[in-house]
């Protein structure tokens, strides 16, 4: 029994690796998560940017939604919608997009529109955002989800975004001006792409995970790099802040409020 | 100064089939707004915003609309918008046309609309299955580098209708905090209704301030609390609390006909709205 869970261990694999000062365009959700734990331990002055054109931004409890006040407040600047993804993205301004997804295949593509038919889809999902023209433009993407057999999967049932699409330099051969996924971060470790073939492969597990377990969670057969690293533990502070982040988190997104008048 | 009530202002700017967009990302979600249409009884609205929120999950589950154009439509950090997808999984109450873009492409349609140009140009939609699943995205090519640029039909609504935080007597309207796509929505629009928090004799000077020119503005609203459950920066917050709770109220058709009856259609108004739920709390 370790001291703290996958999800912990999964969101401080992902904070690290994000380094100080780069400019980081922020999904929400768990990458919210893994890019303000990045801010608050290693990456002091890394940029933060979410789609809502808050640029720059510093907030002390994880916002809910892309645009909660909070991320305004504490913004360097706050820009309209367009110029962020006209003047920073599609410019390639972006060092790092920080994705999640309902589902991953085997190239690092990723779907967040239907499960099932376009037209007639068993589940709709919420949809692109800002995600298409994050995965096209910049410089590198990282991807966090968790890992469940319907998550991973050897078939996408849309493709939303763009990874490596079919591999073998596919991306390469197209206008997409940023370099695609570099790690695809879950919760039993690190998968990214192989080189030549752009395949996502086992890189890294975490220290209580197995190379079977990996398998077991796949939707493909997956490969395993001929050394995979063992991640770290969270050390003690990094343990301390996220759960200080959350718990402010929790607080402040249940406190009543007034419904004005 | 065209100074409405918003029962008025909705009578007059929103017609049976419209084009219309509520627009306002995450902050200043004209909420109000919406709830008036719903008590109109409009129907067939071609509804447009980035991010449906809960204010079109609200619409289309009463059935006012009959075709959707979004780039992002869930519950931001909370889930689906359970209305919303009934709409398009199962025909309920009626069924939807879908017309979804992304967050750069949608942007780029409102840009080409303000600017009155037939189309909006990105390096977009790469890589996607979206642009085969969508035949208004199309692609260009660049008469001077000869490279395909994503290009998507001009947004020109009918009638786009905001919240902002301040108007003066003159009509002009101040906005701070997030903007979103806004200040394009309201360009591109033929029609252009603000429901403000204050009206006030003189706007606070703010050289970059957003500030819609009272000659675009069709109407001005006061209407305070208009963006509730969203926010307006330095009036209120945003009721995350609220959004969490409408994923329960939404899931169940029968539960989102009470809560809609009892908090809307029986509110005369935005303050009688408001009103119920301090009531309820």
């Amino acid at each position: 029994m370790s001291g703290w869970t996958r999800d912990e261990m999964m969101t401080i694999a992902a904070s690290r690796l994000l380094w100080d000062g780069c400019v980081c365009f922020v999904g929400i959700g768990l990458p919210s998560a893994a890019c303000n734990l990045a801010r608050l331990t290693h990456a002091p002055d890394i940029v933060l940017i979410y789609e809502s054109g808050t640029v720059g931004t510093r907030p002390s409890v994880l916002p809910l939604s892309i645009g909660d006040g909070e991320l305004a407040e504490t913004a360097a600047c706050v820009v309209p919608l367009p110029e962020i993804f006209s003047y920073v993205l599609q410019a390639g301004r972006v060092d790092v997009g920080f994705l999640g997804a309902a589902q991953v295949d085997r190239y690092g593509n990723l779907n967040s529109t239907v499960i099932g038919p376009y037209e007639s889809p068993r589940t709709r999902l919420p949809g692109a955002g800002g995600a298409t023209e994050i995965a096209a433009h910049a410089r590198q993407t990282f991807v966090m989800l968790k890992a469940t057999p319907r998550s991973l999967v050897a078939q996408l049932d849309f493709r939303t975004s763009a990874g490596f699409l079919d591999g073998n330099g596919a991306r390469g051969r197209t206008s997409m001006g940023g370099g695609g996924p570099r790690a695809v971060i879950t919760d039993f470790g690190v998968l990214t792409p192989a080189p030549v073939s752009d395949e996502l492969q086992l890189t890294a597990l975490f220290a209580d995970a197995t190379v079977e377990e990996a398998r077991t969670s796949v939707g493909w057969p997956l490969r395993v790099a001929e050394s995979v690293e063992t991640i770290a533990p969270p050390g003690p502070s990094e343990l301390e802040i996220l759960r200080a982040l959350h718990a402010r988190t929790r607080e402040a997104h249940r406190r009543p409020v007034h419904v004005p008048a | 100064m065209k100074l409405l009530t918003l029962a008025e202002a909705v009578e007059r700017h929103v017609a049976d089939g419209a084009r219309v967009a509520l627009e306002g990302f995450t902050h200043l979600i004209p909420f109000a707004a919406g709830h008036e249409i719903v008590r109109q009884g409009r129907r067939n609205l071609h509804l447009v915003r980035m991010t449906p929120d809960l204010v079109y999950d609200q619409l289309i589950g009463m059935g006012c609309a009959s075709r959707l154009t979004f780039s992002w439509g869930g519950n931001p950090g909370v889930g689906s918008l359970h209305r919303l997808r009934d709409a398009v999984e199962h025909g309920w109450p009626g069924p939807i046309e879908i017309d979804e873009h992304t967050h750069a492409g949608l942007a780029a349609a409102y840009c080409a609309g303000a600017a009155r140009l037939p189309f909006g140009v990105l390096r977009g939609y790469l890589g996607t299955d979206l642009a085969q699943a969508n035949p208004s995205i199309r692609s260009v090519e660049c008469p001077f580098t000869g490279e395909r640029l994503a290009a998507v039909p001009a947004m020109n609504p009918d009638v786009t209708i905001l919240h902002a935080q301040r108007a003066d007597r003159q009509g002009n309207v101040a906005i701070e905090g997030i903007v979103g796509a806004q200040r394009e929505a309201a360009f591109a629009a033929r029609s252009l209704v603000v429901t403000v928090e204050e009206i006030v004799d003189a706007l606070p000077p703010a050289m970059n301030g957003i500030v819609l020119p009272h000659w675009i503005v069709s109407a001005v609203v006061h209407c305070p609390g208009g963006a509730y459950p969203s926010y307006a920066q330095g009036y209120y917050v945003r009721d995350n609390a609220f959004y969490q709770r409408w994923d329960a109220i939404a899931r169940d058709r029968e539960s989102f006909q009470a809560w809609m009856q009892r908090h809307v259609l029986d509110s005369r108004d935005h303050a009688a709205f408001l009103a119920s739920l301090r009531e309820a709390a």
